[in-house]
């Protein structure tokens, strides 16, 4: 391990406090998961200095590396290289060892030769709190996948791998991202295993309140690209939808078409980047949600104006937070690059930690790691010259 | 027969660049050796039987595409990776 020491800066403004809600404390750690490689940073109590533990798997993709949260030591990475088919690895003691899936992510055989194969798993989430060991999978092209057996088998899930309006609405891989058509976003509810959404770049938002047997597109109120039918979840392409832990009727979504809020039992979708400064926008790919306060979130946005540049607004990175549920916005940029940074933030590649404040984590593709001990109100280099990033995310081992 | 192993692939075969394995035609040494190295042939082949993208199978020097081509046991099989892109 390296040791890392950054320098120490002053917040610009008050972070949010909840003290009525459990927060942790102690050590953080954050999965990096990088184009070549995964990499963990260790940091001290005070989440001041920090220590790398990595490469793992130099040379593979990994799109996503999760831990376990109910166990607190079971990490899950979903691996590919250019070149070989795609898997996930196991390590159930940190990373120290890992061992590959037997039955890794894919699709039924089909009988013709229409059948999808899996490219690979884009998107880790642990199921629900009551059901130790299980876990779902998005895929790219997208499909749904669950293994019961903590990640070393897996299976397809759901009916919508193969559901015709669902395949309908996937479309193929010429109307997806360019790295190829995903299924994201995996959301578990709470308070009942059983309700559970997902997202699709492209084909939108789906919802099920019976345990995946059935899904049904959660739409109203999202716009599409100008001249396309809004009715139509071929038109959608949410970038990332995330849950409030706090208030699991809360959702909020960044979108190709905006950021949104969407407070059930409401069916209807709300655009609160109307309320983004106009020079920067409301277009970016993560989106992330503060873990005991509802009305809180981030974003990091990306320039969207005539080609899609998709970098930072003006080559000035900056995140933004609404702490009233999109009603207002705050720019963050205290110790970013003030001038020419032309930075992309993927939609896994910024997250918050559970501590008291909230720290906050984003990766670039140009390989820098980032971090904020005091919920965006400043912010500092911890890593350079990594791989392009694909994923961050926080975890509190046990 | 002879199978030789590419690097990416020897992380299942212990390190081994060579290996034994058995079978009357492509698709059964394949599945011999996943029977010995757990996980190799997924890496390979898709799950509708299809190789993968930058991948090839010599039979003797000559590239393969169908996995019901029949061997003999004298046959070296050669997996190829078409490393490429940065």
């Amino acid at each position: 391990m390296t040791p890392l020491t950054p320098t120490p800066t002053t917040p610009a403004t008050a972070p949010h406090t909840s003290p009525e809600r459990h927060a942790a404390a102690g050590p953080a750690l954050i999965l990096v998961a990088t184009r070549k490689g995964a990499w963990l940073y260790r940091s001290d109590a005070q989440r001041q200095e920090w220590e790398v533990d990595g490469p793992h798997f130099l040379g593979h993709i990994i799109n996503h590396l999760v831990l376990d949260p109910r166990d607190g030591r079971t990490l899950l990475a979903a691996a590919s290289t250019g070149h070989l088919g795609p898997t996930i690895f196991r390590s159930t003691d940190l990373g120290k060892r890992w061992s590959e899936a037997t039955r890794p992510p894919a699709f039924a055989p089909a009988a013709d030769a229409s059948g999808r194969a899996v490219n690979h798993t884009f998107w880790l989430t642990p199921c629900h709190a009551d059901e130790p060991g299980a876990w779902y999978a998005g895929t790219s092209p997208q499909g749904l996948f669950r293994s019961e057996d903590g990640g070393a088998s897996w299976a397809p899930f759901s009916c919508i791998n193969d559901d015709a309006d669902y395949r309908r609405w996937m479309g193929t891989v010429q109307d997806g991202t360019p790295d190829g058509p995903k299924l994201h976003s995996i959301l578990v509810d709470p308070r009942d295993p059983a309700h559970l959404y997902f997202a699709m770049s492209g084909g939108g938002v789906h919802e099920s309140r019976d345990g995946g047997r059935s899904f049904a597109p959660l739409l109203k109120g999202l716009e599409v690209v100008e001249g396309f039918d809004v009715s139509d979840p071929t038109f959608h392409d949410p970038h990332c939808v995330r849950m409030c832990p706090t208030n699991p009727d809360r959702l909020y979504q960044q979108n190709h078409c905006g950021i949104y809020r969407l407070d059930r039992p409401g069916d209807t979708w709300v655009r609160i980047g109307r309320a983004m400064p106009a020079e920067v926008g409301d277009i970016g790919f993560p989106l992330v949600v503060h873990p005991r306060d509802a009305d809180t979130a981030w974003v990091f946005p990306m320039d969207g104006q005539s080609v899609w540049p998709r970098t930072s607004p003006d080559g000035r990175p900056a995140a933004y937070v609404t702490r009233d549920g999109g009603e207002r916005w705050q720019r963050l940029d205290d110790g970013l690059p003030t001038q020419q940074a032309w930075w992309t933030v993927k939609r896994q590649a910024m997250c918050a930690d559970t501590h008291e404040p909230v720290g906050l984590y984003f990766g670039t593709t140009s390989g820098e790691l980032w971090a904020s001990a005091d919920e965006g109100a400043s912010w500092r280099c911890i890593a350079r010259h990594l791989p392009e990033i694909y994923a961050v995310e926080a975890a509190l081992p046990a | 027969m002879k199978v030789l192993i590419p690097t990416p692939l020897r992380s299942y075969t212990d390190g081994a660049r060579e290996v034994a394995a058995h079978g009357a035609t492509l698709a059964d040494v394949l599945a011999d050796l996943d029977h010995q190295f757990p996980g190799i042939r997924f890496r390979m082949i898709d799950e509708q039987g299809r190789t993968r993208p930058h991948m090839r199978i010599f039979v003797n020097g000559v590239a393969v595409f169908d996995l019901d081509r029949p061997l003999a046991d004298r046959d070296e099989i050669a997996i190829v990776q078409a490393l490429s892109g940065g």
